[in-house]
């Protein structure tokens, strides 16, 4: 046993459209730096944000190459917050809801995503110390 | 665990989703045991207003053959066992009477919501 808290998100927006994403990454990031058990069911948009093919780009507008832009990218997020929950011996669970990623053809995903369905939302809030939703506006 | 979803958010994606998502959601999750309550707050006290007909969507020569159905959906959630609620001030707010809901919501005031919250072990507000 452990007192270790686990905690399950909910999480609906898709990445590059709202301020809610980096919000809900910053709660993420809490929450690996402590250590927690983290259980995300992403849902509708949200699906894209482990999307294996996203590309960083250059940026004209700032004068800057790819390399130098360094564009954030949220599957490099989700990596990034993986390790640093494991290195602090906590983990992260990203549950993709299975026909979003199909009606929206997002399917590459990053290692460690897993594709599930909201029978899996309910067992990981089940399981968990508590739970919150961020549903899109 | 009882869990109480409050939907807010109205009409999101509904047109693509052939459906509310959260509605959707609570469908899917009550196949698998789930102890679900609905309340309907703010603009979504809407979705309980009977004959509502979101047909005719044309594009070119696309047409959407299967709109959605929110009256269908939230009478199949209340027949699975579902209990669906609106926030009886949202509604009047709006202007709704009581006479046009779909048979089976009931009328929530605010000290009721208050006591569902109380009661439920945890509160999803969508």
């Amino acid at each position: 046993m452990t007192d270790t808290p686990t905690l399950t998100f909910a999480f609906m927006d898709p990445p590059f459209e709202t301020g809610r994403t980096a919000t809900f990454f910053r709660l993420l990031d809490i929450c690996a730096r402590r250590g927690y058990h983290i259980k995300v069911f992403a849902y509708e948009g949200a699906v894209a944000l482990p999307f294996s093919q996203q590309k960083p780009h250059a940026n004209a507008v700032h004068g800057r190459d790819a390399s130098e832009e360094n564009h954030p990218l949220p599957k490099d997020w989700i990596a990034a917050l993986t390790e640093e929950a494991e290195r602090n011996g906590g983990s992260l669970n990203w549950v993709n809801c299975g026909l979003c990623v199909d009606e929206r053809g997002v399917n590459a995903a990053i290692d460690g995503v897993s594709r599930g369905s909201p029978a899996d939302f309910w067992k990981l809030a089940a399981a968990s110390t508590n739970s919150l939703v961020i549903p899109t506006r | 665990m009882k869990a109480l979803q409050i939907v807010e958010a109205a009409y999101r994606g509904t047109i693509e989703e052939q459906d509310d998502t959260i509605l959707w959601l609570s469908h899917a999750m009550k196949g698998v045991g789930a102890d679900l309550t609905v309340a309907l707050r703010g603009n979504a006290v809407n979705y309980a207003v009977k004959g509502q007909a979101a047909g005719g969507l044309t594009f070119g020569n696309w047409h959407q053959t299967q709109p959605p159905d929110i009256e269908q959906d939230l009478t199949s959630l209340m027949e699975k066992g579902i209990q669906v609620y609106v926030v009886e001030v949202d509604l009047r707010h709006r202007g709704i009477p009581t006479d046009k809901l779909v048979t089976g919501v009931g009328l929530l005031s605010f000290d009721d919501f208050v006591d569902l919250i109380e009661d439920s072990d945890r509160i999803w507000h969508w």
